[in-house]
């Protein structure tokens, strides 16, 4: 039997909002506690021990948290540097960044400050989701409080670093939550990824060096920090260390957000927190583990798959932001991933040919085969330009757009064919007469 | 450039400087082909099309050469140059992959699109497309977007490229193209759905990579294979564009830039590009002689006989104007013919310009029109280059782009698409620069190289003199003229004018110029006024005097003369024009001369004959061997004649007593489309004109 997170070792205590979410609130649960001795360490110690704390992006593409900031220059040149805080939490299935925004805020706030100052930036801008307006509003308020109690503003928390948090609240476009639209966005452009290199780290938002971190990232550094890289690294397997919140919704009995180690098995998870599946576990169809982008997986892998980074990438899903839909046997799977690719059609910014033009075309040959109206031939063709959009775009939104077809295909291929053999028997054949 | 670095392409090493994208590394130093939509070499990289995919060997995506450059390559581990590979299976299946994507909402209707025969999707979609397709869902419909009268819009067909967004934001300067809306509904449009402001709008026709944008006033006129194309130099102003001019069966059909990078890179202007129709439209086809008030056709001898008739009086009442489209070797026959009748008033100033009879650098742009990009401030007086030079001014909005440069203007305001300080309207504001310490003052002197543009409209006045003393003054205080730098910059907008001062083609000692001409017209003193394609002067003053007008167009010289002689357009005529930098270059004939209108030296040679005056030449050749040996400067075609030491120059070299009236600059045009008798003919620049005032007057009401 796997050991369970112990209820102290949660980094959001108040992840529910059962507890007030405000400063002095979080105090007692330990947020802001010896912050100050923390930033006395200086820059190169907080940045090794996230290095060495093996913290992975939790947006979606796991890159190395302290890799990420090491990237930012030595010194800062006559440029400024900026931190941005990406809140533009829109994946579908994914709704973890929005209780830490209105639960725990101190924690985002504390991680800002400690991360500007490891990467000597004066100011952080945190882009919060458009739809997203009472997560604003509690965190407007809670910046006003750190300002209020000296945590950030002039000589923040005491360390002699100034240090200004500026909130600004997106339109509600999904390709923004890309780390380049994103900062295109907050530049006051429209929201379409940038070409990289140059990266943010070298040039950034107004072509300053600026590194782009998930909130759920910048907020657990402050308590590793705090309780030490041990404590951190004691949870989930090599290269895929500590604890992460996962966003369990679809076909389970109490959909929830959870914080857990990694690398628990996925019917754990499942079972122990979300009250299982619908119907009981032998009425599983399949999972998507890490919010719509990545490919589902099959009952069969789910029994005994790990819920991390490298184990999902082993079973070609990925862990992304850790949004696990849960789809019970009742679901109409195909439907299901046509209804991804209407949405991946529709947020696709249009700049470049092959997620402009691809996604369009996958989701129309989805709605034929939701209906069976299709040939089996078209399979492989929907497989072939799904791979055609896959890593030929600027941004990973095409790689977002084929992959969950993939998975379909991969998994589900038998239904599709069932579903188009099914449509052709009701229907007369035509054949064309002899020339 | 000292930054080189190895790379590996197809297999084979090769030394890059880093700096190159992999799209030049493999063009250039290997030999590859890259396919490519949105790249452009004038524009920002926009990477969108994604057409110039290669494979890093490596990398686990292929990689846009275009936006990738040598220095963001890492090399192997073995330590090793990074290998790119341009024909691998890899490239050649995103290739594919990509041209599909291209072609599943392009409408393929290539049998009626004007761009077909010279469309890059039709020919990369032959060199690396599939043969079959796949997709069977509806196609796309887009709608058309108005830009006005020059550009027509088939929407569907655009590929969603960019480019003439990046170039109507970047070089044009005008935010008036975009992406609207995004994924696949993604649509370029004119904000406004109204007509493109810009003087430089047809270029994006040029740009598009397909039929979307196409020439409104070239649709279904000819397909490209038809054309026979000949390379010439365009008159529209006296920037000197290189141009393409395309024509069949005698009719002009288009005109396109030809690069030249020394002058208008790979743009021309509205103008330069739509005349075309004007050069079908009232020309001048056969002799006429006035008679009772009415103008008949004649035949040339007798045109010729009653004109050498006319030139033969008293040399002091006769006087020659030439205008602002005339080849040097007309100009020099008239100047031989007038001198060998001992005429001595004769100008090619026809606005009334008073400098040229200094040395050379008095009246030429020095800092050249590459050069004005590495002025560091610069001044402009009494003068509108985006429309007295648009593509001078899109020059200095590059250099200004990149943040080289500070401008400032002393003249009429104007929206020149790019910041500037206006110091005032007023002569006098130039010498209170030259006095300041702070400000655009301090910025021009303490500049490395400093330049001033002055104006024709600042050059054709009472004061020009004393203006030119104030300038003195800035040099003087300033590094505006240096051993290695004369940033003193005359801007003409005439392009015959600095050939014509090149020849001095200006009154000679007691001779008149064309103000006191035409002053002297109209109270008698001259009788016989030989006009030159002169167009531009006030024609009501020369009612009572005899006017023998060649050239062209019937336009205001033809309507009052009393013999006309039909000419060539330039797009008729072998002839050489010298620009405003002083470089010197050869217009060839695309089409002949409409009727029985000839090549206007050789009028001027008949005319002498009849006159028993004969000119020493008999072809073009010997007439440019006469024109090279009495003025060098003209004999190094495509070079910009040097003098040894620009610091031996003085903008000014005697002394002013007389005081400036200080009366505001105007700029010399008003309308951008209508500064010729060949754009005042064609019916494209008539509407860009008549548009253009209306959309000033909606301004003006809101």
């Amino acid at each position: 039997m796997v050991e369970l997170l112990k209820d102290n070792d949660r980094v959001f205590q108040n992840l529910y909002g059962f507890k007030d979410w405000g400063l002095d609130s979080a105090r007692d649960r330990g947020a802001w506690l010896g912050t100050s001795a923390i930033l006395a360490q200086g820059r190169d110690w907080i940045i090794d021990r996230v290095k060495s704390s093996g913290l992975r992006g939790r947006g979606g593409a796991g890159f190395p948290t302290g890799l990420k900031w090491s990237f930012m220059p030595k010194e800062v040149g006559n440029r400024p540097h900026y931190l941005v805080v990406n809140a533009d939490e829109s994946e579908p299935g994914s709704c973890k960044d929005r209780d830490i925004l209105r639960h725990e805020p101190h924690l985002l706030i504390e991680g800002c400050l400690v991360a500007a100052y490891a990467m000597q930036a004066h100011a952080c801008y945190i882009y919060v989701r458009g739809e997203y307006i009472q997560e604003r509003t509690r965190l407007d308020e809670a910046i006003k409080q750190a300002y209020a109690a000296g945590l950030v503003g002039k000589n923040a928390c005491g360390s002699g670093w100034d240090f200004d948090i500026y909130m600004h609240h997106g339109a509600g476009a999904y390709i923004c939550g890309e780390e380049t639209a994103l900062l295109e966005s907050l530049e006051g452009k429209k929201g379409q990824p940038r070409l990289k290199p140059p990266f943010p780290a070298g040039a950034g938002l107004y072509g300053c060096p600026t590194t782009v971190n998930n909130v759920e990232s910048i907020s657990v550094v402050p308590t590793i920090l705090r309780r030490g890289v041990d404590w951190w690294t004691q949870f989930g397997r090599e290269n895929n260390k500590g604890t992460k919140v996962f966003s369990i919704s679809g076909h389970v009995n109490n959909p929830c957000n959870i914080e857990e180690a990694l690398s628990i098995p996925m019917r754990t998870l499942l079972e122990t927190y979300a009250g299982g599946v619908r119907g009981g576990w032998d009425n599983l169809k399949c999972v998507i583990p890490g919010g719509s982008s990545v490919p589902l997986l099959p009952k069969e892998i789910c029994d005994t798959v790990l819920m991390d980074f490298d184990a999902l990438r082993e079973n070609q899903s990925g862990l992304g932001t850790a949004a696990v839909i849960v789809m019970d046997k009742s679901t109409d799977v195909i439907k299901a991933i046509a209804r991804l690719s209407y949405f991946y059609k529709h947020e696709s910014c249009g700049q470049c040919t092959p997620c402009r033009e691809g996604t369009g075309w996958m989701w129309r040959v989805m709605e034929r085969m939701v209906r069976g109206e299709a040939d089996t031939s078209e399979i492989d063709m929907l497989l072939s330009v799904s791979k055609q959009v896959e890593g030929h775009t600027i941004c990973a939104l095409g790689d977002a757009a084929a992959w969950p077809i993939q998975g379909l295909i991969r998994h589900f291929r038998h239904e599709i064919e069932d579903r188009i053999d099914s449509y052709r028997a009701n229907k007369p054949v035509f054949v064309q007469a002899a020339e | 450039m000292s930054n080189f670095r190895k790379i590996n392409i197809d297999g084979t090493e090769y030394e890059v400087p880093g700096e190159y994208t992999l799209m030049q590394a493999c063009e250039e130093a290997a030999g590859a082909e890259i396919p490519r939509f949105c790249y452009h070499e004038r524009l920002s990289v926009a990477g969108n099309c994604r057409m110039c995919l290669v494979e890093w060997v490596g990398a686990p995506k292929p990689q846009a050469s275009c936006a990738l450059t040598v220095n963001d390559l890492r090399p192997n581990r073995d330590g090793t140059p990074a290998n790119i590979r341009t024909n691998s299976d890899t490239v050649k299946k995103a290739r594919e992959g990509v041209m599909e994507f291209l072609l599943i909402n392009h409408p393929l209707d290539c049998p009626i699109c004007d761009q077909g025969g010279e469309c890059d999707l039709q020919d990369q979609a032959m060199a690396y497309g599939r043969d079959t397709a796949r997709f069977h869902e509806n196609k796309r419909a887009v709608d058309d977007k108005n830009m006005g009268p020059l550009v027509n819009t088939i929407m569907n067909r655009c590929i969603q490229c960019t480019r003439c967004v990046r170039f109507i934001t970047e070089v044009a300067g005008v935010e008036e193209i975009g992406l609207a809306s995004r994924g696949e509904d993604a649509e370029i449009t004119t904000y406004l759905e109204q007509s493109l402001s810009s003087e430089l709008s047809g270029n994006v026709i040029d740009l598009c990579p397909v039929g979307a944008l196409t020439s409104k006033p070239y649709a279904f006129n000819a397909r490209p294979w038809e054309l026979e194309s000949v390379e010439s130099v365009d008159l529209m102003d006296a920037v000197g564009s290189n141009i393409r001019i395309d024509s069949r069966a005698g009719a002009v059909l288009r005109i396109m830039p030809v690069i030249n990078d020394s002058i208008n890179e790979e743009w021309i202007t509205d103008k330069a590009r739509f005349n075309w129709d004007g050069l079908s439209r009232q020309r001048l086809d056969s002799p006429y002689i006035r008679e009772n008030g009415k103008l008949r056709v004649a035949k040339w001898d007798e045109a010729l006989s009653l004109a050498a008739e006319k030139l033969s009086g008293d040399p002091s009442k006769i006087a020659a104007i030439v205008g602002d489209l005339c080849d040097a070797e007309s100009m020099k026959a008239l100047k031989d013919l007038m001198s060998s009748l001992d005429v001595k008033n004769i100008d090619c100033r026809q606005d009334g310009m008073t400098i040229g009879s200094d040395q050379r650098e008095s009246y030429l742009f020095n800092s050249t029109i590459n050069g004005i990009e590495d002025s560091d401030a610069i001044l402009i007086i009494g003068s509108n280059p985006r429309l007295e030079a648009s593509l001078v001014n899109t020059r200095i909005r590059k250099s200004w782009l990149a943040g080289k440069t500070t401008i400032a203007l002393v003249g009429e305001f104007c929206d020149l698409t790019y910041d500037f300080e206006h110091l005032g309207t007023k002569p006098s504001d130039v010498l209170k620069l030259s006095k300041g310490k702070s400000g655009f003052s301090k910025i021009f002197k303490e500049a490395k190289r400093p330049s001033v543009i002055i104006g024709a409209g600042a050059l054709n006045r009472k004061d020009t003199n004393k203006i030119l003393s104030y300038i003195n003054i800035l040099a003087s205080k300033s590094n505006l003229i240096t051993d290695q730098w004369n940033g003193y910059n005359v801007l003409h907008n005439a392009a015959s004018r600095v050939a014509g001062l090149d020849m001095k083609f200006l009154p000679e000692d007691g001779g008149l110029c064309t103000k006191k001409i035409i002053e002297y017209s109209k109270s008698g003193d001259i009788e016989t006024l030989f006009l030159l394609g002169a167009d531009e002067l006030e024609m009501s003053n020369l009612n009572s005097t005899f006017v023998i007008y060649q050239g062209s167009h019937g336009d205001s010289g033809a309507h009052i003369a009393d013999i006309i002689l039909p000419g060539a357009s330039y797009a008729e005529k072998n002839g050489i024009y010298v620009n405003l930098e002083g470089r010197v270059q050869i217009g060839m004939p695309a089409v002949n001369p409409k009727g029985q209108a000839k090549e206007d030296w050789s009028i001027i040679r008949a005319l002498s004959g009849h006159l028993g005056k004969v000119l020493p030449y008999d072809n073009i050749d010997s007439l440019r061997s006469k024109l090279f040996q009495d003025h060098p400067s003209f004999s190094g075609i495509g070079y910009i004649a040097k003098p040894a030491n620009p610091k031996n120059f003085d903008v000014l070299p005697q002394k002013v007593n007389k005081a400036s009236d200080d009366v505001p600059f105007v700029n010399p045009i008003c309308d951008f489309y209508m500064t010729n008798p060949i754009l005042r003919s064609s019916n494209v620049m008539a509407e860009c004109s008549s548009l253009t005032d209306s959309l000033d007057m909606t301004e003006a009401a809101e």
